[in-house]
């Protein structure tokens, strides 16, 4: 018998995070794609199940001094700094190129105090085309903050119910890698009402150049990404999912569909692409492509079927 | 903008000297509406190590669609790159960043050190192009030695240009700095210098520029990952305090613009 011939645009690749569905799991990771208008020469973004969008904090953040990246083998070491336009700007400058796109705008958050993140998230509740909020409790780079939200249950359960009484939208916790068991701060976030949680952020590595005996990185630090990373966030992800209810978007090292599948099967509910933007442009697209691809080749009834249906014993 | 991601055939490799390389890359589109001091981003190999793309100057383009880097080998993405074969397909973004604002052709000074010679090519035929007879741009190009520079003063005379060189060991022309030749040729004001080359080079450009109140537009060489104003990885730090990002506010910039103090 001759298979039904599904086109791509029949293919149900919708996903639910929180009161959100997504026409596709694949979302950009925050910090590696610009404000989305960097990219639309390459990629249709329209396409895009969400665009996250670069860390804001209150106020604009000029960043570490140079150098602020170094290549590494299979992936890269950043310590950026956090430079943005802060929340003013990035509503005034960035939101109406973005909410005309029609497609759901994911903004990534930071702070150096609790008060902080849920005054970010007051000023973002009131912008139209603020689908939801990502909160990142867990940049590597700042030598105040970040850190320590990430690292400590109390402090990113904090953070998590002031955002959440902050706005509507559903709030995302974005998990840091640093920590002895990323279990524990999942279930905090979760508990503390998390709509979902994202993760990794970058693991903290570093860099020396023996010529010059020095560290390769300004800020001697810096978080390492791409494919180097991809097993230890599977495993990550794989942990997490054992132990929460709420949606989990895979991060690290995605390149390809196969990527973004092998994290839905350890229990993703969407995925996000980030430094294989910066190799390939059209990565996020591609992924979109790829999944749409097997999903009518394995006959799958939706993409919904991957998620959590790793085999294992 | 029009940027475009392709996979372009390469068409030559020529070794120019000793670890410098010119490739040839049919690239119609981005040859197309490519600007000078404007770059390309290129994946070195197909897999994930090296991870990165690299940039390069455009050094030149044809209305035959063909684009050209001329690139020194100082690592493992250059000498891989070094080592491409005719007829391989590469990977080519671009073009990208802000170029050179182009003024009037008789009162330009092109100034090229080294690798920084690369997309000086560019910016003079784009003067040629412009220029009236008899205004044509000054030209100082400086290298390590006759052996580095010669095959590439000959492109500059080719387009008709008088080029004024320099060497460290002065085995072709004056026997030292570019800046010596610049002091040299006493530039009055309504002059603007384009400059690219180390960065020493540039500062010491820089600095007679700003004494001879001349203008002075430099192309500058940070790391980059993406080349395109997403990772705020190419910071440049700015005399006004914070930093600009080489890839998508330059990599041209006022020279005053930038701090040079470090
Ligand atoms: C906008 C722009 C345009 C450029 N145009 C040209 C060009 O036309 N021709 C050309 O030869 N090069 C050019 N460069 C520099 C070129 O990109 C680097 O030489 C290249 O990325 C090095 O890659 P690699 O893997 O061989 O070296 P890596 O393994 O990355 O580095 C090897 C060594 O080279 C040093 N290095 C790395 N990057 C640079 C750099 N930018 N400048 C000097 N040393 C560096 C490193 O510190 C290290 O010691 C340009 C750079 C920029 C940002
Ligand atoms: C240059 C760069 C900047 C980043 N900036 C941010 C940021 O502002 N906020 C954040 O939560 N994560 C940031 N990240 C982390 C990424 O969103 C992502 O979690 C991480 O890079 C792992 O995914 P990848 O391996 O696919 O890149 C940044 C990553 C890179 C490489
Ligand atoms: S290289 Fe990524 S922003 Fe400039």
């Amino acid at each position: 018998m001759e298979p039904v011939k599904v086109k791509n645009d029949e293919v149900d690749l919708r996903v639910t995070i929180g009161s959100l569905e997504l026409q596709n799991p694949v979302m950009t990771a925050s910090g590696t794609f610009g404000y989305a208008r960097e990219f639309e020469d390459f990629v249709n973004l329209h396409r895009l199940g969400a665009v996250v969008v670069k860390g804001i904090s209150l106020a604009p953040r000029v960043g570490n001094p140079p150098p602020r990246i170094v290549e590494t083998a299979c992936g890269m070491l950043n310590a950026i700094g956090l430079e943005n336009v802060g929340v003013d700007r990035f509503i005034s400058e960035k939101m109406p190129y973005l909410s005309a796109l029609g497609i759901p705008v994911f903004v990534n958050i930071l702070g150096d105090s609790v008060e902080e993140y849920s005054r970010i998230a007051e000023r973002l509740a009131q912008v139209e085309g603020v689908a939801a909020i990502e909160v990142n409790i867990s940049c590597p780079n700042v030598k105040k903050g970040g850190v320590a939200f990430g690292a400590d249950p109390k402090m990113a359960a904090a953070v998590t119910a002031a955002v959440k009484q902050s706005c509507q939208v559903p709030v995302i916790v974005k998990l840091s890698p640093n920590v002895t068991d990323v279990t524990l701060m999942a279930k905090a976030v979760q508990e503390a009402g998390a709509d979902a949680v994202s993760l990794i952020n970058t693991l903290i590595g570093m860099a020396i150049d023996l010529r010059s005996r020095r560290p390769r990185l300004a800020n001697i630090i810096g978080g390492l990404s791409g494919p180097a990373i991809k097993p230890v966030a599977l495993r990550m992800v794989y942990q997490v999912a054992q132990v929460v209810t709420i949606p989990i978007i895979g991060i690290g090292g995605i390149t390809t569909a196969e990527d973004a599948m092998e994290f839905m099967l350890a229990g993703a509910s969407a995925v996000q692409v980030g430094t294989a933007n910066f190799v390939n442009p059209r990565a996020s697209e591609d992924v979109v492509d790829g999944i749409a691809a097997y999903v009518r080749e394995q006959q799958l009834g939706s993409v919904r079927d991957l998620i959590g249906a790793l085999r294992v014993g | 903008m029009s940027q475009f991601q392709k996979k372009v055939e390469l068409v030559r490799s020529e070794v120019i000297a000793r670890d410098v390389v010119r490739l040839t890359l049919n690239a119609p589109e981005i040859a197309a509406a490519a600007l000078p001091g404007q770059f390309v981003m290129i994946q070195i190999a197909p897999g994930k190590d090296p991870l990165l793309r690299r940039p390069f100057s455009i050094h030149q383009t044809s209305s035959e669609g063909t684009l050209q880097i001329l690139f020194k080998v100082v690592g493992r993405g250059t000498e891989l790159l070094a080592h491409a074969k005719v007829g391989e397909q590469l990977s080519l973004i671009g073009p990208l960043g802000k170029g050179f604002v182009l003024g009037e052709p008789g009162n330009a000074c092109l100034v090229g050190g080294g690798m920084g010679i690369a997309p000086m090519l560019f910016l003079a035929s784009r003067f040629q192009q412009l220029a009236k007879q008899g205004s044509a741009p000054k030209v100082i190009l400086g290298a390590r030695n006759r052996d580095e520079l010669a095959p590439l003063i000959g492109d500059f005379k080719n387009l008709g240009l008088e080029v004024l060189a320099a060497t460290d060991d002065g085995s072709l022309g004056h026997h030292g700095l570019v800046t010596d030749v610049l002091k040299k040729i006493n530039l009055s004001p309504d002059f603007t210098v384009y400059s690219c080359g180390p960065r020493p080079m540039m500062a010491a450009i820089h600095h007679l520029c700003l004494k001879e109140n001349i203008r002075c537009q430099v192309s500058v060489e940070t790391v980059m990952a993406c080349g395109m104003g997403a990772c705020l990885g190419c910071a440049v730090p700015l005399k006004a305090g914070g930093y600009a990002h080489a890839c998508s506010d330059g990599p041209v910039f006022e020279a005053g613009e930038l701090l040079w103090s470090l």
